[in-house]
């Protein structure tokens, strides 16, 4: 496997640990230190920032009882999260996400699948299944788009993205995603808004395709 | 039985007795020193007392719960419960499920290297340290921005936010996963 050499950027690290980014880009970024040591190092790093404010923010004092109530509660029976580990190419977060199932894709025209996630207001995460020499269609977004390779890469005109690169494109940047050859490349891709595709699919079609 | 190692802090200890010892006392002990510190950290986004306290309750729940994931070469407790009390706030007060990185590998050893923990420990005092001397309104913003008031456009456009640095002052950590993932290998 080749290193990653994309990681997440300084601000949207920040953004993530403390909590203050939107669900489908918190995926994303969950995603990539699931696979990235240096990352998740920042990450842990910024707890320690956190445990620092927590520690000096100031004190409430608490109700009276609060304290026996807890104690109460140590034995009492609790059902624990279910936790989904890594399962082939998909991440452990990305695995809660398909609640512990494989991706339904489905197709969205000259081989490219997506399988959606989840899309809400405040955005949207799907994988995307692209075969290789595919370019994704030609598309351009309003906001923050963050594309995390899981199998395969992809090449633009800002460099060439393999397994664990984290592609982050702005309102500024046209561009155009290609599959290079070898495995179909599967992408894990958020954006703040359902993408606008130029070419591929008639813009009337898009609500039907959620594209 | 496992020894607390030396002089790391009594926090760290209570935190060790919990996990390996389910000690109840340690666990009081925690909870005198960090409840009232977590009501007023999620009093200051705005939340009111009474849901305050149920958020507490919650994370000193989860403190007591997932005391077997707390690895002292890897989190100081107050930045392990820090975590746990995002995520906690996300859930109730955004409705949303936050998605996290998946744990790494194994348990944590039941014997920690007391000079890791020592050290991480030191590095931990020195970032709490530089951020007490920030300026007055630099410091507000990095309270801001960790008690999850800060959208991710603000944080960017924030030029001179110390923020960016913070990985680089806790140089041990990437350095210890690499040698745990040797391990594990
Ligand atoms: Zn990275």
């Amino acid at each position: 496997m080749t290193a990653i050499t994309h990681h997440v950027p300084d601000a949207l690290l920040a953004a993530y640990a403390t909590g203050n980014l939107p669900e489908a880009y918190a995926l994303v970024v969950a995603a990539h230190i699931s696979l990235c040591l240096e990352c998740r190092a920042a990450y842990e790093a910024h707890q320690v920032g956190g445990g620092a404010v927590l520690e000096t923010v100031g004190a409430e004092a608490v109700s009276e009882d609060l304290k026996s109530n807890v104690l109460d509660l140590l034995d009492a029976p609790y059902r624990p999260q279910p936790t989904y580990p890594r399962a082939g190419v998909y991440p452990g977060p990305v695995m809660e996400a398909l609640k512990g199932k494989p991706p339904s894709w489905k197709s969205v025209g000259l081989g490219v699948r997506q399988s959606i996630l989840s899309s809400g207001r405040d955005g949207s995460v799907r994988l995307l299944y692209i075969p290789p020499g595919q370019a994704m269609p030609d598309h351009s977004h309003n906001g923050l788009e963050l594309t995390l390779v899981l199998q395969g890469s992809f090449s633009d005109s800002t460099g060439q993205f393999g397994v664990g690169d984290l592609e982050v494109a702005d309102h500024d940047l046209e561009h155009t995603p290609t599959a290079d050859p070898g495995a179909p490349c599967i992408c894990l891709a958020a954006t703040d808004a359902p993408l606008r595709f130029r070419s591929l699919v008639p813009r009337l079609l898009q609500p039907l395709f959620r594209i | 039985m496992t020894q607390p190692p030396p002089q790391v802090s009594a926090q760290t200890t209570w935190m060790l007795a919990v996990r390996d010892q389910r000690d109840r006392d340690a666990f009081a002990a925690l909870f005198d020193h960090f409840a009232p510190r977590l009501k007023g950290f999620i009093m200051r986004s705005g939340t009111g007392s009474g849901q305050a306290e149920e958020i507490v309750q919650e994370v000193m729940l989860t403190v007591w719960r997932k005391a077997g994931q707390f690895d002292p070469a890897r989190a100081q407790v107050s930045a392990w419960v820090y975590q746990i009390a995002r995520n906690r706030q996300i859930d109730v007060i955004r409705k949303e499920n936050r998605p996290l990185p998946e744990e790494l590998g194994e348990a944590p050893e039941a014997e920690p290297d007391a000079s890791q923990v020592l050290a991480l420990e030191q590095e931990a005092a020195q970032l709490q340290q530089a951020l007490a001397r920030l300026k007055p309104d630099q410091r507000e913003i990095i309270e801001r921005a960790y008690l999850g008031e800060l959208t991710h456009q603000e944080i960017s456009t924030q030029t001179g936010l110390p923020l960016g640095t913070i990985k680089s002052r806790i140089r041990l950590g990437l350095e210890r996963l690499r040698h745990e993932l040797k391990e594990l290998r």
